[in-house]
């Protein structure tokens, strides 16, 4: 770690999630163990497998956008729009206030305006080209939520997406820490957003086989390394967090949840959606995160899993945090939000970063819920149903995506 | 149909379909205004054509930037 470089710290939160909207909301669920899932109501599920889905219900996207611009984007971008103005108000950030080409967005999304897609394609089949909405383009391709977060608040800092699917927003932190270390920008806005609530989206993970189909017991479907876990639930959201340079945080007088020490990014090379049997990808990424951050195994306390409630991917990451801390593993804690959030997919990462953050700065541990029967294979300490008060100086927040990309964070406390 | 009844239906589009506020909707009010930009003006020319049962070919909207324009517009197409 070279120590002249610029530390980066998160300064402001803006969850727009099934278990809340605003920090408010949402740390408040987590500690309580509040499930976010529930019957899918986006359109009608009852042709699918899975029937069930961690939707946001008290979205309205007026109130974070003038309405004429809520037509022209399609919800994953309202979500990151809304989140962004969240976080800047929880960092208590004016725009006006700051060089506007001095602040960046990084925004993930691991599928983009699909709806939007959706929705053309069959007006392209019904009633041909020439009544295909001139506004298609603009809605579905993924880099727009970083763009209308642009537009929308008038930043003209480096500007940019990362489209990791799962790990879509574990990338987008790690560019905004590039960008801050850099010295390319000052302020990053940097996170995930994802709303892929389609017919079609939610037909292709159903034939993947990767979704819970716990269809009678919503609130229990999402339960990561339990034993009866059969598939991952499939959320919607947008989680955009104030990354900001530690020097300018300090001037002035911010509110600093956590550091960003460092991240590691790697690929598993192995299959398109199943993980590494023994975690090989997730390892290095783990590795390179630590030595990213200059922190020993020993030092964290706790990591935040990608933890989706798959059958093979959670045996994976337990097999890979155990073999990157050793006798460490049985001593930290491991928890999985998505338990609770469901998953997020592109806004996975970030979501979760948040959830670490906020661990740090309240020394509580969010639990994994639905903890009814171990799993063998998933033997460590989950923070099984109740969440549990920790002194935490260092965590890990791991999200590793469909094509085998693999995001680690290392979040440390920043001395007062 | 009647020019009140052409007005009333492109101001019922702006209003339900673009989110326009009503109460910026007057005849010499561009669309520019109203918050409409390049695109959503073809796509209110698709809903138009849908709606009216016209044809609105592209070169014919060259220099339509006010309601009372495109009203006059839709007039000459549609029978009284």
């Amino acid at each position: 770690m070279a120590s002249d470089r610029r530390r980066v710290v998160v300064t402001g939160i803006g969850p727009v999630t099934p278990v809340g909207i605003g920090v408010d909301r949402f740390w408040p669920s987590l500690v309580n163990g509040e499930s976010g899932v529930g019957k899918l109501e986006a359109f009608d599920p009852s042709p699918f497998t899975s029937r069930i889905a961690a939707e946001v219900h008290d979205f309205r996207p007026e109130d974070y956008m003038e309405p004429p611009d809520t037509r022209r984007m399609d919800r994953f971008a309202q979500f990151a729009v809304a989140s962004a103005r969240l976080a800047l108000g929880d960092a208590g950030l004016e725009v006006s206030a700051i060089e506007p080409s001095r602040v960046g967005v990084v925004i993930g999304t691991g599928i983009g305006g699909i709806t939007a897609f959706e929705r053309e394609m069959e007006v392209l089949r019904e009633r041909g080209p020439s009544r295909v909405s001139p506004h298609l383009v603009a809605m579905m391709i993924p880099n727009m939520a970083a763009g209308q977060v642009a537009m929308r608040l008038g930043l003209t800092g480096p500007n940019d997406s990362t489209t990791t699917a799962c790990a879509a927003s574990g990338h987008a932190i790690a560019r905004g820490v590039d960008l801050i270390r850099s010295g390319a920008a000052d302020v990053m806005l940097a996170g995930g957003t994802e709303s892929a609530m389609s017919p079609l989206t939610l037909a292709g993970f159903c034939a993947t086989r990767a979704l819970s189909t716990r269809n009678d017991d919503p609130e229990g479907a999402s339960r990561p390394f339990d034993a009866g876990r059969d598939g991952f639930v499939l959320g919607e959201g947008a989680t955009v967090l104030v990354l900001e340079a530690l020097e300018g945080a300090v001037a002035r007088g911010a509110r600093i949840y956590a550091e960003v020490a460092g991240y590691g990014l790697s690929a598993d090379a192995h299959h398109e959606t199943a993980p590494h049997p023994e975690g090989d990808g997730a390892v290095l990424a783990m590795q390179a995160a630590l030595r990213d951050s200059g922190v020993e195994p020993e030092d964290v306390a706790y990591i935040n899993a990608h933890g989706t409630s798959t059958s093979l991917g959670d045996i994976a990451e337990i097999a890979a945090i155990k073999r990157v801390f050793g006798d460490h593993a049985r001593r930290l804690a491991v928890s999985s939000t998505k338990s609770m959030t469901g998953h997020l997919v592109g806004a996975a990462g970030s979501t979760e970063a948040a959830a670490t953050a906020l661990a740090i700065a309240n020394g509580v541990l969010p639990p994994t819920i639905n903890q009814e029967e171990p799993d063998p294979q998933c033997d460590l300490d989950v923070v099984p149903n109740t969440a549990r008060e920790a002194d935490v100086e260092v965590a890990m927040s791991n999200s590793f995506g469909f094509g085998g990309q693999n995001a680690s964070l290392v979040l440390r406390r920043v001395a007062a | 149909m009647s020019g009140d009844e052409i007005r009333e239906t492109v101001s019922s589009m702006l209003v339900e379909q673009f989110k326009v506020d009503p109460a910026k909707i007057e005849p010499d009010a561009t669309f520019k205004t109203m918050g409409l930009d390049s695109l959503d003006l073809v796509s209110l020319a698709m809903a138009l054509e849908d709606r009216m049962g016209i044809e609105l070919p592209d070169r014919e909207l060259v220099g339509i930037e006010n309601f009372g324009q495109a009203v006059e517009l839709i007039e000459q197409k549609v029978p009284a």
